[in-house]
């Protein structure tokens, strides 16, 4: 995997692949301006947590409802009253939540097995692939719907929700990735050197994988921003009350008739650009973790 | 041929059973007691353990889900609790007018032409200008068209065309098949328009991989002029990934669209199963889930297929 490159870095930095990346990164003018709207988005997703900005997020006010944007309410206010620009940037830690644990629940399985499956083979591999064969062919929309039906709504299903319906691509990604490393040279020096299966398993290939894992994690966490909207139409989102881009959307569709469009407008913009930033980050990421482009 | 269909039915059933299995633990065993549920609020604990008896859910579970494997080796699939129909009777409809497969079909069959035809028409192009300013600027508004929600396309272009212009109908639904149209032009134009990014990307990438090949210089330097060779060369080569992704997503044609059918008022089996999931219908749920799964599978096997009549170098064995 690692050739000793002449031009560049010390050729026997263990993360001459990462560090190689991460310069030709920094390169990619729209990959950095995407990083960089994620790394703001994060920020709000964290002071929203912490309840330290738009704290009025829930305080409603009947004399207040339906507000077109004005002065005070920039974005307008919804049914309640409350301030729209407000819900729409908590909705940010709902996504940010929800597009972060899901995502991340469904890597650890997705690896686990699919680095199991794939370096011991046999009688392992045959049931691991059973069993994401099984998963992968029940249809991802009906399967989460499934899922969200059955758990009943709320942030913490959403997230076991996607957690635990979207580690199969991963896991084949991983199995295939394993078959191939656990033949190479540098395993079998490991154990040589007294290295046990876990040992090998995790601390020599799994690194080896990881740029795959990265660039899916963020596949996923688009996938999963979106389809929060449509389980939130389905009434599979989050609890009542709490602020999410995917029943702000969703609630449009009684608002936009009596001519209120600001809710609608903003939580899309709020998704928009999270979103695009998220599709443009993962392929300046591809490109520079491509280990055909090394060294250029 | 026939030999290997054979094997790769019944390599179907390891994961049939799986299905069953997952869909068994999902409803069954974490879902919980519907009982209490389906008997309403003012419900005796006899009315209740009544409700158990008729369902069976009084008997052990090993029992339950033989049952249920029963059930479905047979096709029955029982009744929807909303409505008491057979839910075989609710899939296929009373008559052919009335189906929702073919309202579903009626939808997304046009979408699904047009879809295609557009898109590898304009990544055609694509690679034609690669690199130029018309290249970009499409790929970035393909991007920029993918990271808006589905959901917010429907409403605001339900709301803009067909209420603010009034151009198409907002919704409804006439079962002849040719009154349908009038109500489906806008909700196919939606489609078309919601799903059409992604799909020219995805093309553009395939074209610009086989475009770097060998054979393509090779007709080219024997004087073939462009329309051939993309035609004739590359259209040809990149069959096997455009089989593979539209083959795979033909069972959602069956299926129909959750979204866009509830908004249009579409009878498919989209809005079939919006409903299920609005009325708590467990049942229901449980077998489009289950039919779902099976038709995936059936496309999988065709796109297989498929592979050996396009590409002569693919061998079943």
């Amino acid at each position: 995997m690692i050739e000793p490159n002449s031009d560049a870095l010390p050729a026997a930095s263990p993360n001459s692949l990462w560090t190689d990346a991460f310069r030709r990164l920094k390169k990619d003018k729209v990959g950095m301006i995407s990083l960089i709207v994620i790394v703001i988005y994060v920020l709000v997703a964290i002071l929203c947590g912490l309840d330290l900005i738009f704290q009025n997020y829930s305080v409603a006010d009947d004399a207040r409802s339906y507000l077109a944007p004005n002065a005070i309410n920039w974005f307008g206010t919804d049914f309640l009253g409350r301030d729209v620009l407000a819900r729409a940037a908590h909705g940010t830690y709902t996504s940010m939540l929800v597009g972060l644990l899901g995502p991340g629940l469904s890597v650890i399985i997705g690896v686990v097995l699919g680095a199991l499956a794939g370096y011991f083979g046999g009688r392992t591999d045959a049931l691991v692939v059973w069993f994401y064969t099984t998963v992968d062919t029940i249809p991802y929309i009906l399967l989460i719907s499934a899922f969200a039906f059955v758990l009943g709504p709320g942030l913490q299903t959403l997230c076991i929700v996607f957690g635990l319906t979207g580690w199969v691509g991963l896991c084949r990604l991983v199995r295939a990735e394993f078959l191939k490393h656990k033949e190479k040279e540098y395993v079998q020096s490991a154990r040589a050197l007294g290295a046990g299966h876990m040992r090998r398993i995790f601390r020599h290939i799994l690194p080896n994988v990881l740029h795959i894992v990265l660039i899916q994690f963020s596949l996923a966490f688009v996938s999963v921003i979106k389809a929060e909207v449509i389980l939130s139409y389905l009434g599979l989102g989050v609890e009542a009350g709490t602020p999410s881009w995917g029943v702000m959307i969703s609630d449009a569709k009684l608002e936009l008739s009596r001519g209120v469009w600001w809710g609608l407008l903003t939580a899309t913009l709020f998704m928009f650009f999270l979103v695009l930033a998220l599709n443009l980050f993962t392929s300046a990421l591809r490109d520079a973790l491509d280990p055909k482009l090394k060294g250029k | 041929m026939l030999g290997y269909i054979l094997r790769r039915l019944i390599y179907m059933i390891p994961t049939l059973f799986g299905i069953t299995l997952l869909t068994f633990l999902l409803f069954n065993v974490a879902g919980g007691d519907p009982a209490a549920q389906l008997a309403g609020l003012h419900a005796t604990p006899q009315q209740i353990e009544d409700i158990r008896v008729e369902l069976g859910l009084n008997q052990p579970l090993y029992k339950q889900y033989f049952d249920y494997v029963g059930q479905i080796v047979r096709f029955d699939f029982g009744r929807s609790w909303a409505t008491k129909q057979t839910i075989g009777q609710m899939i296929l409809g009373r008559s052919l007018e009335d189906s929702p497969i073919l309202a579903s079909l009626s939808l997304t069959l046009p979408v699904f032409l047009l879809n295609i035809l557009l898109s590898i028409i304009i990544a055609l192009v694509l690679t034609q200008v690669r690199g130029s300013f018309l290249d970009q600027s499409t790929m970035v508004s393909c991007l920029a068209a993918m990271s808006i929600s589905s959901l917010a396309y429907i409403l605001f272009l339900q709301y803009y065309l067909g209420y603010k212009l009034a151009l198409f109908p907002i919704s409804g639904w006439d079962p002849s098949f040719f009154g349908r149209w009038e109500y489906l032009i806008l909700p196919i134009l939606i489609f078309v328009i919601l799903s059409l990014g992604g799909k020219i990307l995805f093309y553009r990438t395939i074209f610009l991989d086989e475009i770097y090949q060998d054979y393509v210089r090779t007709a080219r330097s024997k004087g073939l002029g462009t329309k051939s060779v993309l035609f004739k060369h590359i259209l040809r080569n990149a069959l096997i990934p455009i089989i593979t992704l539209e083959v795979l997503s033909m069972p959602f044609l069956i299926l129909g669209s959750i979204l866009v059918e509830s908004f249009f008022a579409v009878p498919g089996l989209g809005g079939l199963l919006v409903l299920a999931i609005n009325n708590a219908d467990f049942p229901v749920i449980k077998a489009m889930t289950f039919i779902g799964a099976v038709l995936y599978m059936i496309f999988q096997l065709i796109s297989d297929l498929l592979y050996v009549v396009v590409d002569p170098k693919v061998r079943l064995y």
